[in-house]
C-alpha cells in the first residue's frame, strides 16, 4: 500500500507538527501551542461559518495539542458537529476527539448520543463500527443508559455485518463492565453463546471476550458455553497450520482465539459431561505434546504463539487441580523452559510454577527443580526474574527443604536488591517460622536476618521473634546466648539492640552464670550501645534496665547510677525523662516483692495469626497497592493483627486453643497483674500507633462470642441469619467446627464499611496450613457497589484474617448481597453461600422533628402504595427499653412527644443512597394485652415502605 | 464516586479499577513512547483522570527506559503487568491484569507493529508522529476496549482500506 497519500492529508496539522517538532525549548513549544490555540479559537468564534474541513483540521490540531500533555478546553461542540458530518473522514475525526476528550459527565453527552444513535440506525457498516467504536472508547453510564438495550439486537441480528457483530460484542462488554446492571442479557443470552459456532473467526474472536466476563457473572446462565468452547478449541488445536488462512500466526492456529477459549473454560470447573472431558483432555495433551515438537519457524513469534497457548493451557490444567498426569507434565515442561535461553520464558516459567507448587499433585514435582531456582536466584541479571526465583522457592518451601531454602534466601539477601529486600526479610522470617523444627534455628535465622538486612527487618519481624521467644521456654536461654554473643560485634543495628534488650531484660538471668555474661557485663553491653540509638529504642533499653533491677539486684546501684544522671532524668524527651524518673523512683520505693511482682517475666502471648504474614499479604495481596494510593496503603498498613501489641484484658485470659505455639496451656498468668504484664508492652504501642483495625481485634468478639445458636445456616435459612443483624452491625455471622466468620460494620450516610474476620477454629499446632483457596465472591446487587481484596489464601489453625469491604449504596434495594466462600480443608473442597447482613436500614440517617412537622409529612405521604403495614404477634420482649434500643438500632430517630398515646413508638430517618434519599416514617403500635403490634410504615418510596416492613416485622 | 473520606480513611476510590475484579480484566492500557521519553500514543481502556494518567505514564516510562536490553519483556509494575517491547526507536508498553497472558500481550504488540508497517509501509516513528490519528484508527480496528477484536491482518487493513477509499470519494 503506498504510504500516506491518503487523500485526506491535512497540510495545516502536518505544518503544526514540524512546527512543534522543530521548537528549540519546551518555552518554543508553548509560545508555538498558545499562538495555535489563540488561531483556532478566533476561527470557531470567527463571523464565517467553517467548512467540513478546516473544522476537522482545527479539531485534530486540538487533539495533537491534548495528546501532546496540554489542556484543552474548548471545540467540544465543534468535535460534536463533526459527527452528524456526512464525510466520513470528518466523522472519523469527530469520533476519535470525542473518544480521547470528552468525559462522561459532559454537557455535550446527549448531543453525542444523538449523533452515535443515527449512525447506528444508519445501516451503513463502516458508521456504524465508527459509532461502537466510540461507545466502547468512553463507555460511560450516560451510554450505557442510551444503548445497552439496542447493542445486544445489533450483535445477534442474522443481517449484521460480521465487522459490526465484532465491534457491537466488544462494546457491549464495556458497557457491561462500567453499567452491569443495564446490559440484559435475558433472552439473548443463547444466540450470543452460539456466536461461539459462528463461521468467522474475527467474530467468535471478540464475542468470546464477551462470554467469559458474562460467565463469570452468571455461570449457570451460560454453561452451555462450556463445551462449544471445548468443540471449537478441539477444531483449531488439530489443524495444520495453513486451515485457519489469515488467523494462522507465524504457523500458530488461531493463537488469540485459542488463548481466549482457554480462559473462557477458566471460568468453569472440568466438564461434568464425560465426552466433552475427554475431548478437552485430548486438546490439553496435544497442546502439551507440540511443545516438545521441533519449531516450525525459527522467529520468535511463532515460539510466543504457541507458548502463549501452552501458558494457557497449564493455567486450566491448575484451575482444574484434578488431573495428576497433566499437572505432572505441566510441571516438567515448566523445569524445560527453567533453563531457556529465552529470558521470557524463564520468567514465566517461574511465575507459573509458583502456581503449581500449590496443587498437592504437583508440589513434589516442583520440589525437584530446587537447584535450578536456587541457581536462578544467584545468577539471573534481571531482577524481576530474581523476583520470580525468590517467589517460587517461597511458594515451593515446606518442611523438607526449608533449611536449604531459607538459607539460601539468606545469602542472596546479601547482596539482593534494594527494591526487593523487604519483602525477601518478610518471606525468610516467615518461613523460618513456619517451618522451624527447633527453635534455636528460628533464631538463629532471625537474629542474621536482622544482621543481614536490619534496615529491613520491619517491627512486625523483631517483634514475632520476641513473642515466640517468649512463648517457647525451652529456647529462651539459647537466645539470650545468641544475642549476647550477636551485641558484642561492634557495629550492630539498632533492631538487634532492641530484641537484645527486650531478651537480656526477660531472660538475662538464664546466662547470668557464666562470668562471661554476668549481669554486669550483660548490661555494660546494652549500654554501651544506648546513645547510638533512636528514643523508641532507648525507651525500650530503659524498661530492660528496670527489669534487671529486679533480675540482678547486684546491678541496681549502677542502673540507678545511670537513671539518675541528666542525661536520663532530665532528658528533653518527656518518654524517655518519665521513664527514667518513674523506674528510679520505682526501684528505691518499692520492696523486692513489690518489685518482683511488676517486674515480674511476661505471660506468653495469646496468639493471633502471624503479623508477618498480614504484613506479607498487605505488601503483596491483589489490588492492594492502588496506582495513586501506594504510600497511604503502606502507611494505613501498620498492625492489622496487633503485632505484640495487648490489651490486658485478652492478656488475663489468653485461651489456650488459642495459642499458635501449643504450648504452656496452662501458663502461669493469673499470677501477673495485668498491668506489670504490660510494663514492657508499652514500649510497642508507642514504637508505632496501632491502627484503628487493631482495636477491632482486641474487643475479642470473634474469641468470646458465645456460640452462635444456628450453627451452619444453609442459604435457605440464611434469612433468619439477616434478621439477626437488622438492628446491630456486629456479631458472629457463621460459626461450624471449622470456621467462624465474625462482622464489625459502621455506616455512615450512603456508605458502610463492613469488616469480615475469618477464623480458624482447628487448634492444630504451628505451621499447619488448613485453609486454602479461599475465595470470597460477592454477588453484587446493581444497588449496591461492593469492593474488596480478596483475602490471602491461607489461614492458620488458630489464626484469622480479616476482609474489609466497603459498600456504596447506589439505590435502594431488596435483597442481600451473597457471600461465596471456597475452601479447602483436608483436601476437601468446602462451599459456603451467606447472606451478607447488608440490609437498607443500614444507610438510615435519623431525623429530628416535632409532633407537628411528623403528622404534617405522615399526610403528605398519604398515597396507598406509600404504606406498608402489618399486624403481628409478639415474638420477643415487649419490654420498653428492649423495644427502644431495637428501633435506635434500626437507625432512625426515636421521636418522643409526637405521638398522643404515650404507648406508641415513632420515628424518622432518611435512607441515602447515591441516587436519592428516601424520607421514612415508622409508626409501632404495641398492644400489651394481646401481645401484638401494628407496625407501620410510609416512605417516599414505595418499595422501600414494604421492604422495611418486611425487615422489622421480624424484630420484635 | 462521592467516597465519604472520615469513614473510609484509605480512600480508595482508584484502586477498583485496577482490583482484580474479574469484570475488569482485560488490557489497562497501551503507551507508545521513544527512546527520549516522548509519548507518541497513548490509549487507555480503564476510566482514569488526565491527572492519573500523566502520573502513570512518567513513572512508567522511567521504568521501561531505565531497564537493559537483554532483560525480560514483563515486569510487575504497582500490581499490573507490563509487557512492553522495543521496535527500533519506539517502546509500545502495555499493561495487563495478574491472570493475563503475557506472551499473547505481547505479540498483539508484535501484531500491531506489523499493521502499522503494512499500513504506512515500513513504518517509523514520524509516520505515527505525523499521522497519528491513522495510528488510533487501525489500534482501534484491532483492539477494542482492551480485547483482540480482529486478529487477521488482512481483514483490519481492509477496514482502514475501505475507510480511505470512502474518504478519496468524498473528497
Amino acid at each position: 500500500m503506498p504510504a500516506v497519500s491518503k487523500g485526506d492529508g491535512m497540510r495545516g496539522l502536518a505544518v503544526f507538527i514540524s512546527d512543534i517538532r522543530n521548537c528549540k525549548s519546551k518555552e518554543a513549544e508553548i509560545k508555538r501551542i498558545n499562538k495555535e490555540l489563540a488561531n483556532i479559537r478566533s476561527k470557531f468564534k470567527g463571523d464565517k461559518a467553517l467548512d467540513g474541513y478546516s473544522k476537522k483540521k482545527y479539531v485534530c490540531k486540538l487533539l495533537f495539542i491534548f495528546l501532546l500533555g496540554h489542556d484543552i478546553d474548548f471545540g467540544h461542540m465543534e468535535a460534536v458537529n463533526l459527527l452528524s458530518s456526512n464525510k466520513y473522514t470528518e466523522k472519523q475525526i469527530g469520533y476519535l476527539f470525542i473518544s480521547v476528550l470528552v468525559n462522561s459527565n459532559s454537557e455535550l453527552i446527549r448531543l453525542i448520543n444523538n449523533a452515535i444513535k443515527n449512525d447506528l440506525s444508519s445501516r451503513n457498516p463502516t458508521f456504524m463500527c465508527l459509532a461502537l467504536h466510540c461507545i466502547a472508547n468512553v463507555g460511560s453510564r450516560e451510554m450505557a443508559e442510551a444503548f445497552a438495550s439496542e447493542i445486544p439486537r445489533i450483535l445477534v441480528a442474522g443481517d449484521t455485518m460480521d465487522s459490526v457483530k465484532q465491534s457491537a460484542a466488544l462494546c457491549l462488554l464495556r458497557l457491561y463492565k462500567t453499567s452491569p446492571d443495564l446490559v440484559l442479557m435475558g433472552e439473548w443470552t443463547s444466540r450470543v453463546v452460539h456466536l461461539l459456532n459462528d463461521q468467522h473467526m474475527g467474530v467468535v474472536t471478540a464475542a468470546i471476550s464477551l462470554i467469559t466476563c458474562l460467565s463469570q457473572k452468571n455461570p449457570d446462565e451460560f454453561k452451555t458455553c462450556v463445551s462449544l468452547a471445548v468443540s471449537r478449541l478441539s477444531r483449531i488445536v488439530s489443524s495444520a497450520s495453513t486451515d485457519l488462512q489469515d488467523y494462522t500466526y507465524y504457523f500458530v492456529p488461531a493463537p488469540w482465539l485459542s488463548c481466549k477459549l482457554l480462559r473462557l473454560l477458566q471460568c468453569y470447573p472440568p466438564p461434568e459431561d464425560g465426552a466433552v472431558k475427554g475431548r478437552l483432555v485430548e486438546c490439553l495433551e496435544t497442546i502439551l505434546n507440540k511443545a516438545q515438537e521441533p519449531p516450525k519457524s525459527k522467529k520468535v513469534q511463532h515460539s510466543n504463539a504457541k507458548n502463549a497457548i501452552l501458558f494457557e493451557a497449564i493455567s486450566l490444567i491448575i484451575h482444574y487441580d484434578s488431573e495428576p498426569n497433566l499437572l505432572v507434565r505441566a510441571c516438567n515442561q515448566l523445569g524445560q523452559f527453567l533453563q531457556h535461553r529465552e529470558t521470557n520464558l524463564r520468567y514465566l516459567a517461574l511465575e507459573s510454577m509458583c502456581t503449581l507448587a500449590s496443587s498437592e499433585f504437583s508440589h513434589e514435582a516442583v520440589k525437584t527443580h530446587i537447584e535450578t531456582v536456587i541457581n536462578a536466584l544467584k545468577t539471573e541479571r534481571d531482577v524481576s526474574v530474581r523476583q520470580r526465583a525468590a517467589d517460587l522457592l517461597y511458594a515451593m518451601c515446606d518442611r523438607s527443604n526449608a533449611k536449604q531454602i531459607v538459607a539460601e534466601m539468606l545469602s542472596y539477601l546479601e547482596t539482593a536488591d534494594y527494591s526487593i529486600r523487604e519483602e525477601m526479610v518478610l518471606k525468610v522470617a516467615i518461613l523460618a517460622e513456619k517451618y522451624a523444627v527447633d527453635y534455636s534455628w528460628y533464631v538463629d535465622t532471625i537474629l542474621n536476618l536482622i544482621r543481614i538486612a536490619g534496615d529491613y527487618v520491619s517491627e512486625e519481624v523483631w517483634y514475632r521473634v520476641i513473642q515466640i521467644v517468649i512463648n517457647r521456654d525451652d529456647v529462651q536461654g539459647y537466645a539470650a546466648k545468641t544475642v549476647f554473643e550477636a551485641l558484642q560485634a561492634p557495629a550492630c543495628h539498632e533492631n538487634m539492640v532492641k530484641v537484645g534488650g527486650y531478651i537480656l531484660g526477660e531472660f538475662g538471668n538464664l546466662i547470668a552464670g557464666d562470668p562471661r555474661s554476668s549481669p554486669l557485663v550483660q548490661f555494660n553491653l546494652l549500654h554501651s550501645k544506648f546513645h547510638l540509638c533512636s528514643v523508641p529504642t532507648r525507651a525500650l533499653l530503659l524498661s530492660a534496665y528496670i527489669k534487671f533491677i529486679n533480675l540482678f539486684p547486684e546491678t541496681k546501684a549502677t542502673i540507678q547510677e545511670v537513671l539518675r544522671c541528666d542525661s536520663q532524668i532530665r532528658n528533653s524527651d518527656v518518654e524517655l525523662q518519665q521513664r527514667a524518673v518513674e523506674y528510679l523512683k520505682l526501684s528505691s520505693i518499692a520492696s523486692t516483692d513489690v518489685l518482683a511482682t511488676v517486674l515480674e517475666e511476661m505471660p506468653p502471648f495469646p496468639e493471633r495469626e502471624s503479623s508477618i504474614l498480614a504484613k506479607l499479604k498487605k505488601k503483596k495481596g491483589p489490588g492492594a497497592v492502588s496506582v495513586t494510593e501506594l504510600d497511604d496503603n503502606k502507611r494505613e498498613g501498620g498492625e492489622l493483627n496487633g503485632g505484640a501489641d495487648r490489651g490486658p484484658d485478652t492478656a488475663s485470659t489468653p485461651s489456650p486453643s488459642a495459642d499458635l505455639l501449643g504450648i504452656r496451656s496452662t501458663a502461669p498468668i493469673s499470677a501477673a497483674p495485668a498491668s506489670a504484664g504490660s510494663l514492657l508492652v508499652d514500649v510497642f504501642s508507642e514504637a508505632g500507633p496501632a491502627a484503628p483495625s487493631a482495636a477491632v481485634n482486641d474487643d475479642g468478639f470473634l474469641s468470646s462470642a458465645p456460640p452462635s445458636e444456628d450453627p451452619a445456616p444453609l442459604l435457605s435459612e440464611a434469612d433468619e441469619l439477616l434478621n439477626k443483624f437488622v438492628c446491630k452491625n456486629n456479631g458472629v455471622l457463621f460459626e461450624n467446627q471449622l470456621l467462624q466468620i465474625g462482622i464489625k460494620s459502621e455506616y455512615r450516610q450512603n456508605l458502610g464499611r463492613m469488616y469480615l474476620f475469618y477464623g480458624n477454629k482447628t487448634s492444630v499446632q504451628f505451621a499447619t496450613i488448613l485453609f486454602d483457596d479461599v475465595i470470597i465472591v460477592f454477588n453484587n446487587l446493581p444497588q449496591l457497589n461492593v469492593q474488596t481484596k480478596q483475602v490471602e489464601p491461607l489461614v492458620e489453625g488458630g489464626a484469622q484474617i480479616q476482609q474489609v469491604l466497603n459498600i456504596e449504596c447506589l439505590t435502594d434495594f431488596s435483597d442481600a448481597p451473597l457471600l461465596n466462600i471456597k475452601f479447602r480443608y483436608g483436601g476437601a473442597l468446602q462451599n459456603l453461600t451467606l447472606k451478607l447482613p447488608v440490609t437498607i436500614n443500614k444507610f438510615f440517617q435519623p431525623t429530628e422533628m416535632t409532633s407537628h412537622d411528623f403528622f404534617q409529612r405522615w399526610k403528605q405521604l398519604s398515597q396507598p402504595q406509600q404504606e406498608a403495614q402489618k399486624i403481628f404477634k409478639a415474638n420477643h420482649s415487649m419490654d420498653t427499653e428492649v423495644l427502644k434500643a431495637k428501633l435506635l438500632g434500626l437507625g432512625t430517630a426515636l421521636l418522643d412527644n409526637v405521638d398522643p398515646n404515650p404507648e406508641n413508638y415513632v420515628c424518622a430517618g432518611v435512607i441515602q443512597t447515591k441516587s436519592q434519599q428516601i424520607g421514612c416514617l415508622l409508626r409501632l403500635e404495641p398492644n400489651a394485652q394481646a401481645q401484638m403490634y401494628r407496625l407501620t410504615l410510609r416512605c417516599s418510596k414505595d418499595s422501600v415502605s414494604r421492604r422495611l416492613c418486611e425487615l422489622l416485622a421480624q424484630q420484635f | 464516586m462521592a467516597l465519604c473520606l472520615s469513614l473510609i480513611p484509605d480512600s480508595r476510590q482508584h484502586v477498583h479499577r485496577f482490583t482484580t475484579n474479574c469484570l475488569l480484566r482485560c488490557m489497562q492500557f497501551m503507551l507508545l513512547f521513544s527512546r527520549q521519553g516522548k509519548l507518541r500514543l497513548q490509549k487507555w481502556y480503564v476510566p482514569l483522570s488526565d491527572k492519573e494518567k500523566k502520573k502513570i505514564t512518567r513513572e512508567l516510562v522511567q521504568t521501561v527506559l531505565a531497564r537493559k536490553p537483554k532483560m525480560c519483556s514483563f515486569l510487575e509494575w504497582r500490581d499490573l503487568k507490563i509487557v512492553y517491547k522495543r521496535y527500533a526507536s519506539l517502546y509500545f508498553c502495555c499493561a495487563i491484569e495478574d491472570q493475563d497472558n503475557e506472551l499473547i500481550t505481547l505479540e498483539i504488540i508484535h501484531r500491531y507493529v506489523e499493521l502499522l508497517d503494512k499500513y504506512f509501509g515500513s513504518v517509523c516513528e514520524l509516520d505515527i508522529i505525523f499521522n497519528f490519528e491513522k495510528a488510533y484508527f487501525i489500534l482501534d480496528e484491532f483492539v477494542l476496549g482492551g480485547e483482540a477484536q480482529e486478529t487477521s491482518k488482512k481483514n483490519v487493513l481492509k477496514a482502514i482500506e475501505q475507510a480511505d477509499l470512502l474518504q478519496e470519494v468524498r473528497h
